[in-house]
């Protein structure tokens, strides 16, 4: 095959020559080279089908704004689909293929749909599938239900990889006082001015070279500017793309670190994702060309005028042999006559009629002319063109290429970011940025300016405004006026042509064309966010950056409006596509979220504990012997602690020191129950509500000292207990002399349970007179030691309804402590119990835990009520006797049997009366275990009306989810030992 | 991102801090009526512009902050401590 490439042109490195396979053939180019550079080299012109229609598509741009060119990089777990071939650097070895195809790109079955046009216009599977609601509403989902997955599979672009990628990312943070985003003239001159001035500058560049449009220039040397660059110590970013502005200077870039290289480095992540702050934004991002529509303008060999000057110069590769471009402005003439002095016979066809332009004659200039439809399908054959004025007087031009200019639009979307909108300018017939009142300012083309010495001047002047705002300076600047061609610019977006069947192209990506702009109009889409969504116009990973104007120009003319009446859509980030792996960084797989474990975490391991999640923290769950299962290892703890004797980690618990003159007061304020009696030596539950009168928490409070309290929160909420009690000290009760201290690290806690617990804890403890029930009657609180002088804190409080302790040391002394205690309980027959058992024991006994305090319960509904003082006031005394608090049908904790006892059921149980079986029911069932000394399956639940209403009357337990009915019998949730007999033993 | 410029830590990200809520609520006393509870808790102004709230430096040094803040622009106008004697201590350290 002929190669297209010129010996005497571009910056390519000829000495590295790079192998790369496109749809499974092997490929040559060579370092420097992107994809699509390299394909057009190789004369690859056909790289994708398009969306809806599956017509073949060519490469339309060198840049970020590419939208048919869009390829699948790499295979298996690496393969990226969609990624722009324009920016996509050459590597050796490079796997790509082409995209909505098959079997390939040259030969598309789906080609028909090119053919089924009309079935494919704006909205259609809105209309096909939805169905007209209401009256259809569920046909309609239920057709698109069924089709769905044909139709995702005929539509949308490459497919990602389903395996895990095995790629890292990285979060990297920085700092700096002027960031420039884009390193063409502008940008440069801003920093460079920046730098001078002693500020501290980043610059950051998409591309791997500095030197922006600088670098589809004939002559140019960029590495003359890097080193000006460094010597002045402003770091450079390249291959980094600043995708978003926020709040108080804040960029996030998103940089490609080993996107380029064909062996990366496993130990370098393969993108990092920056998080900038900086103190002033200059932004120098450019402006994208804009293409024309006309009949059949998306054929391969369609391309904007500056990216055929890209590849000629800086990829040595000339595009074309006959090229045709359309224009309407005077930013291709430079490019015509290079193009032509490379070996290309060039046509100009500009629209204008009037203007004067110098060159050097090489090519020919038509004025006056448009194009308005290209034959050819799967290359251009010849381009047919008419006299502006008059459609009917038409000529064919044969040309195999056909470069567009339908004008630039400045790259205002980083400004867009901060919600300030571009005002339209008619003279350069484009938006331009409006200023901004943060520090952001918009300097060289992405503010208007088509000269690179008015470029150079905004760069300038864009540091002075950035150093008056900051406060170092207060010199006076100008910026040069938008524009700066010779002629004005004529606008041109639309060539309009009567055939049936024609296609003209406003946005390449998603197929949208003028039709579907005019169907959108007619069916009453007419503002331009509903234009958007209902043609997809500038959706997906392009976002509109070439076919934007056009669309909005079109509707603007189907109002009978001015493109400024009819608005811009609102850019928002990510200026270009931003991976899913580099958002998540290093957050993935056991680094998601942070672990919390307790200090006996190995000991419990160690011990054979299967661990489970809750919340952050990793709680033995239960301690299976031999084959056990877990049901078979949590029924034989449960029992064991009833019999004997068993030991829990309960380090999750949050933990709280109180100290200080008025923590009695304090308490006695925030928990619904009385405080202010509570002596030295002395622990009391206690259940604080919200301001709104619903429970938030429960828990103990210890009263080690007169002004000293070791206060314990359940261990999902510690942390919202914990700035809530700040908050009330810092905000509400500022004169309350009260120190609140996070101690939930400091102290490992467990539960030793059981009629044997005392037995066990006095083997444990220096002075064994401590724990006799005189000395440490229930709810009573002692520090003291445990057997080789450790120091140790132990209240008599029981969760599990039996005699139990809870034992806390400093953590450091964990493994110690449970060491000592196993190995007493083990004298007793005793077990180590995790969290299941001590489920089961909880819901034997009725006590209630995150799944019934679930943020909709009151006191009362927890059956708590003499747990509400009725003596004092207390955070939620006013409110929690609301009227709707206080209404009879609300739902009150009780217990559940099966009727038959032999079944069993789940949680998350909806219980219904007979025979109306529908809804949310009556109740719902929270907690279910199998009670090992009722010998059946027991649950916890609420049920409107509580026990009283429901006592003698079957009620069925409906689990939908489960598909499930079973008949239930509501009894007192206190299922065993009701008055607390084992538990005062 | 908001950044808030803690009187303790200095500017620090957002995300370092926690919602709270409306600063220039006035709490009742804990034994006033359900209806001046009720005005307190669940009647809140949609405020166009600044407004006082409060922060909770939770992932720093814990301090609660009035900050006043731009509903439509994220500007930030001041932050000092909620309590009154912390705010007496930055004024002093000024
Ligand atoms: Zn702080």
């Amino acid at each position: 095959m002929k190669t297209r490439r010129l010996d005497n042109y571009g910056k390519i490195n000829r000495d590295k020559i790079l192998s790369f396979r496109w749809d499974k053939k092997n490929y040559k180019g060579f370092e420097g080279d992107t994809l699509a550079s390299a394909l057009l080299a190789n004369n690859i012109g056909i790289v994708g089908r398009s969306f809806k229609y599956h017509r073949p598509r060519g490469i339309f741009s060198s840049g970020v704004e590419e939208s048919g060119a869009l390829v699948t990089i790499g295979s298996k777990d690496r393969r990226d689909p969609n990624v722009r071939a324009t920016t996509q650097e050459l590597y050796n070895g490079l796997e790509a293929s082409g995209q909505n195809a098959f079997p390939n790109v040259n030969f598309d079955l789906a080609g028909i749909n090119n053919y089924l046009g009309r079935f494919f216009a704006a909205g259609f599977y809105y209309k096909t599938f939805m169905g007209i609601p209401p009256f259809e509403w569920g046909r309609g989902t239920a057709i698109w239900m069924f089709f769905e997955k044909f139709i995702r599979k005929a539509a949308g672009m490459g497919s990602a990889s389903e395996l895990p990628d095995p790629d890292s990312y990285e979060h990297a943070h920085d700092f700096c006082d002027l960031i420039v985003v884009g390193s063409g003239p502008a940008g440069v001159a801003a920093a460079i001015e920046a730098a001078e001035k002693k500020l501290d500058v980043i610059l950051v560049e998409q591309d791997s070279l500095v030197g922006g449009d600088q670098l589809a220039e004939n002559n140019f040397d960029n590495s003359q500017i890097k080193n000006q660059l460094e010597n002045l110590g402003i770091k450079i970013m390249t291959r980094t793309t600043a995708f978003g502005l926020y709040d108080n200077c804040v960029v996030g870039l998103l940089e490609r670190v080993t996107d380029h290289i064909s062996a990366p480095n496993v130990n370098i992540p393969r993108q990092r994702f920056w998080t900038i702050r900086a103190k002033h934004i200059i932004v120098g991002a450019g402006a994208i060309e804009r293409h024309i529509a006309f009949n059949n303008n998306d054929i391969p060999g369609v391309m904007t005028v500056n990216a055929s000057k890209h590849y000629l110069n800086r990829y040595g590769v000339l595009t074309g042999k006959r090229i045709a471009i359309a224009t309407n402005n005077d930013s291709v003439y430079e490019t015509a006559q290079q193009l032509s002095e490379a070996g290309a016979n060039v046509t100009v066809l500009d629209s204008r009629t009037n203007f004067e332009i110098e060159t050097n004659k090489s090519f020919e200039i038509r004025k006056g002319y448009v194009p308005y439809n290209i034959n050819g399908s799967k290359k251009i054959h010849s381009l047919d063109v008419s006299k502006s004025e008059d459609i009917n007087k038409s000529e064919t031009i044969n040309c195999d290429q056909v470069l567009l200019s339908g004008g630039w639009s400045p790259a205002v979307h980083l400004l867009s970011h901060r919600g300030v909108r571009p005002k339209w300018d008619y003279s350069n017939a484009c938006f331009l940025p409006s200023d901004s009142k943060e520090n952001i300012t918009m300097v060289g083309s992405s503010r208007g300016l088509w000269n690179k010495n008015d470029c150079i001047a905004s760069g300038i002047a864009g540091t002075t405004d950035a150093l008056n705002r900051l406060g170092i300076s207060k010199t006076n600047y100008f910026f040069p006026k938008p524009g700066g061609w010779k002629n004005p610019i004529q606008p041109l977006y639309e060539v309009k042509y009567k055939k049936s069947r024609s296609k003209s192209f406003v946005d390449y990506q998603h197929d949208v064309t003028t039709d579907d702009v005019r169907l959108a109009h007619r069916e009453g889409f007419i503002s331009v966010e509903h234009l958007k969504r209902y043609t997809t116009l500038g959706m997906a990973n392009d976002q509109g950056k070439m076919g934007n104007i056009i669309g909005l120009s079109l509707m603007a003319e189907l109002l009978n409006k001015e493109i400024p009446e009819v608005g811009t859509t609102v850019f928002r980030p990510p200026y270009t596509p931003v991976s899913i792996g580099a958002l998540s960084g290093r957050n993935v797989g056991k680094h998601f979220r942070p672990l919390r474990v307790t200090p006996m975490h190995q000991w419990n391991i160690d011990h054979g504990a299967k661990m489970i999640e809750v919340g952050l923290y990793q709680r033995p769950w239960y301690y299976p012997k031999e084959n056990e299962t877990l049901s078979d290892s949590y029924i034989r703890e449960a029992s064991t602690v009833r019999k004997t004797v068993g030991i829990c980690d309960i380090t999750s618990l949050g933990k709280i020191a109180i100290q200080g003159p008025d923590s009695s007061e304090f308490l006695n304020r925030i928990y619904s129950n009385g405080f202010s009696k509570l002596q030295v030596g002395k622990a009391r539950y206690g259940i604080m509500l919200r301001d709104d009168g619903i429970v938030m928490d429960d828990g103990t409070s210890w009263r080690l000292a007169e002004n000293e309290y070791f206060m314990t929160t359940s261990t999902g909420e510690a942390a919202k207990v914990m700035s809530w009690l700040e908050e009330l000290l810092q905000t509400r009760w500022t004169n309350l002399n009260v120190n609140v201290t996070s101690v939930s690290e400091q102290w490992a806690g467990v539960s030793i349970a059981g009629p044997k617990s005392r037995e066990v804890l006095n083997n444990c403890v220096d002075d064994s007179l401590v724990v006799t029930n005189n000395n440490l009657p229930f709810m009573g609180v002692t520090s003291t030691f445990l057997k080789g002088n450790i120091p140790c804190r132990i209240a008599r409080i029981s969760f599990s309804g039996e005699l139990a302790f809870e034992v806390y040391v400093k953590s450091d002394f964990a493994n110690t402590m449970m060491d000592l205690l196993w190995e007493n309980a083990k004298k007793y027959d005793g077990c180590l119990y995790g969290l299941e058992a001590l489920g089961a024991l909880r819901v034997e006994k009725g006590h209630v835990t995150a799944a019934e305090l679930d943020g909709r319960v009151t006191i009362d509904d927890a059956g708590l009520s003499k747990m509400a003082s009725t003596k004092k006031s207390y955070i939620g005394s006013a409110m929690r006797k609301r009227g709707v608090l206080k209404n009879n049908d609300r739902e009150i904790l009780v217990g559940f049997f099966p009727t038959n006892l032999k079944e069993t059921f789940n949680a998350g149980t909806i219980v219904c009366e007979k025979n109306n079986i529908k809804g949310q029911g009556i109740g719902r069932i929270t907690s279910v275990t199998y009670s090992p000394e009722l010998g059946h399956w027991i649950g916890l639940g609420f049920v409107k009306g509580g026990l009283d209403k429901w006592k003698d009357t079957n009620l069925v337990g409906a689990d939908p989810v489960r598909n499930k009915q079973m008949n239930l019998k509501v009894v007192s949730p206190h299922m065993i030992d009701p008055n607390g007999e084992r538990m005062y033993a | 991102m908001i950044r808030i410029n803690c009187p303790y830590c200095g500017e620090r990200d957002h995300s370092e801090f926690s919602y709270g809520g409306d600063a220039t609520i006035n709490y009742p006393s804990l034994d006033a009526s359900e209806k001046e509870w009720t005005e307190a808790i669940f009647f809140r102004k949609n405020i166009k512009g600044f407004q006082f709230e409060t922060w909770h430096h939770s992932n720093g040094c814990r301090m609660w902050l009035v900050v006043e803040r731009s509903t439509v622009t994220h500007e930030i106008k001041s932050v000092k401590p909620c309590h009154p004697n912390l705010q007496k201590v930055v004024e002093n350290n000024k």
